[in-house]
């Protein structure tokens, strides 16, 4: 279930972010304001590959929430390091997707704690409400949801991450007024 | 003696999240203490508290500093685990979202004791409301003169950094998390050498989990012996941070002498949810195994919950009533290794993915009686077969479902599947 994938991407996921910069010899970049913000982070350590996760973080906001092929190759670019090599991190973290996803994610945290207060049913309601499985994309590039390991909230479960905010103690009625209210 | 909680005493004071408030409830005085000692001293101070390591593996904190190779050039390093990822575990998040400076005092005085001039804060990337809490504390303790190039007017020097992981379980593992803050995918390294001799970038590294950091100031400013007086024995010391969590009335962190009975605990959290009936807990988040009722009155700390067949280990105690599944519940913890795995080690890579299989088809109704052996074997084939703990916590649930609750098991084979009512979404897959 999973691994079910959206089939298409959202129409506006894969564009460049605003002022992306190419360079000379037109390899994708980061716009100069986020290069800034990483040689900033670049320095706060001894061996510069260090920045490689928080250059993903960065990427991944300015290119929309996931990271295409274009964004990989900008963060190999900015950090000086193989594709491949980016790929293989990106891979490994379940932070970052190779997939598109929705304009807000919705990650339901279903690990013991969340499971025994109900995790199951704020599922359920969200397959229902948005009808798409996990990691696939409502029609509308709204919304996207998986299941997720324990997000460390479990004296609020059930409970869930939608993009960087948590939103606790959810019950069926909850999970519906919260989709109601996204944009 | 009433116990005076003390990890916990700023949470609900927000004031305490700058610099100045912080001070004003006594704040950064260990920090000021620490540095008119020699570092040996502060060590010693450490050692003598005998506090064990926070983050599961009850390591001795102050041994764990003392390894730090002495009168090397080489830069030196703490690295803060707050990539707090054991299911059932919330602890540290409460400590870096309500007393973030109480964290950079420990870490400060850590780097004080080993000659480390940096601190990386590695925290889990879900974590952004903590993270963005400590970027605060951290700025306003540069202004404040705690942190940059002489902390407290001292000749000391230190940086803290936030570094933001991004959702891995194994980048709790101390070499894991190396791996991860240089830029690699978070799998372990093979120990020796370990992280005190070659740790982050090659140097000398001490790495400390966020509420053993939080002891540190208490140590500092009370001294070792009051330390030592709270707890259950010489070995099990310091005030200690309960999460508990599942079954229960009012499921939070509870801050208690460190071997409080789980009993005591679960009446601090309102005892059993809607009045249910006790069926069994965890003691210590999801790679611990297994406890039954019988063990009601088992003193939480680490010695004692070892002799009783389970672990302390990040003490996050996961309560479940007589509704719940047994086999539902340990293949949940399964399936979240099996997923956790880096895949680096066979044994851990191929068995948390059979145990997961073979858990799924009991709960099914589809297992056979030959399955179930080879389920009952594969946790000793992992557990002490690979490069770091997955594996063994992974063995550990498994091993004690089979073993301590296999009539649980047996009901699945005698009923065709879970004779239990639940839900049915991950069954749709």
């Amino acid at each position: 279930m999973t691994d079910a994938r959206a089939s298409e991407a959202p129409s506006t996921a894969t564009t460049s972010p605003a002022g992306g910069a190419a360079t000379e010899d037109a390899r994708p970049a980061f716009p100069p304001e986020a290069r800034e913000r990483l040689a900033e982070i670049k320095r706060r350590y001894t061996q510069e590959k260090a920045a490689l996760i928080p250059a993903l973080h960065l990427a991944q906001e300015l290119w929309g929430g996931w990271l295409p092929e274009e964004a990989v190759l900008a963060v190999a670019n900015e950090m000086g390091l193989p594709a491949a090599e980016v790929w293989g991190v990106v891979s490994f973290y379940d932070l970052f997707h190779d997939r598109p996803v929705g304009r807000h994610r919705l990650r339901v945290c279903n690990n013991l704690p969340c499971q025994l207060r109900g995790a199951e049913e704020i599922l359920e309601v969200l397959h229902e409400e948005l009808g798409v499985g996990e990691g696939q994309v409502t029609p509308d590039g709204r919304c996207s949801f998986v299941h997720f390991e324990c997000l460390g909230s479990c004296d609020t479960a059930p409970m869930m991450m939608i993009d960087d905010r948590y939103e606790e103690n959810l019950t069926p009625e909850r999970v519906r007024e919260i989709l109601r209210g996204l944009d | 003696m009433a116990f005076e909680p003390v990890l916990t005493r700023n949470v609900g004071r927000p004031e305490a999240r700058t610099a100045a408030g912080y001070r004003k409830g006594g704040g950064y005085e260990a920090l000021a203490k620490a540095l008119k000692l020699e570092p040996d001293a502060v060590i010693e101070e450490v050692k003598a508290s005998g506090l064990r390591g926070r983050g599961g593996a009850g390591f001795p904190c102050g041994m764990k500093w003392g390894f730090i190779p002495k009168g090397s050039d080489k830069p030196k390093y703490i690295v803060c685990n707050a990539d707090e990822s054991e299911p059932g575990t919330f602890k540290d998040r409460l400590l870096m979202e309500h007393d973030p400076h109480l964290l950079i005092e420990g870490c400060a005085i850590a780097g004080w004791a080993v000659g480390a001039a940096t601190t990386y804060i590695y925290i889990r990337g879900e974590y952004t409301y903590a993270a963005n809490v400590l970027e605060e504390a951290i700025r306003d303790a540069y202004e404040e003169g705690v942190l940059g190039e002489k902390v407290l007017g001292s000749s000391f020097r230190h940086d803290v950094y936030v570094h933001r992981g991004a959702g891995a379980y194994i980048c709790g593992e101390e070499t894991g998390l190396l791996e991860s803050l240089e830029g690699k995918r978070g799998q372990p390294r093979v120990k020796p050498p370990f992280p005190a001799v070659i740790g982050a970038f090659g140097a000398p590294t001490v790495i400390n989990n966020v509420e053993t950091l939080c002891c540190v100031p208490g140590i500092l400013e009370r001294g070792a012996a009051w330390f030592k007086g709270i707890g259950t024995d010489e070995r099990n010391t310091g005030p200690k941070l309960y999460a508990i969590s599942g079954h229960v009335e009012r499921p939070g962190t509870y801050e208690f002498p460190i071997g409080v009975k789980f009993s005591e605990l679960l009446d601090a959290a309102g005892g059993m949810y809607r009045g249910g009936e006790l069926k069994a807990f965890i003691p210590g988040g999801a790679s611990a195994a297994i406890l039954g009722p019988e063990h009601r009155d088992l003193p939480l700390d680490f010695d004692q919950v070892a002799k009783a067949g389970s672990m302390l280990g990040s003490a996050a105690v996961m309560v479940m009533d007589d509704t719940v599944c047994l086999v539902r519940a340990t293949l949940r913890l399964a399936a979240f290794f099996n997923h956790e795995s880096c895949g680096q080690c066979t044994p851990c890579r191929e068995g948390t993915n059979w145990m997961d299989i073979l858990l799924a088809k009991i709960e099914a109704g589809r297992a056979t009686e030959a399955e179930l052996r080879v389920l009952s074997e594969v946790p000793d084939m992992i557990a002490g077969n690979c490069l770091c703990a997955l594996g063994d916590a992974a063995a550990g649930p498994v091993r004690s479902l089979v073993k301590s609750f296999l009539p649980e098991i047996e009901k699945h084979f005698e009923h065709g599947g879970c004779p239990y009512p639940h839900r049915r979404y991950f069954d749709a897959a």
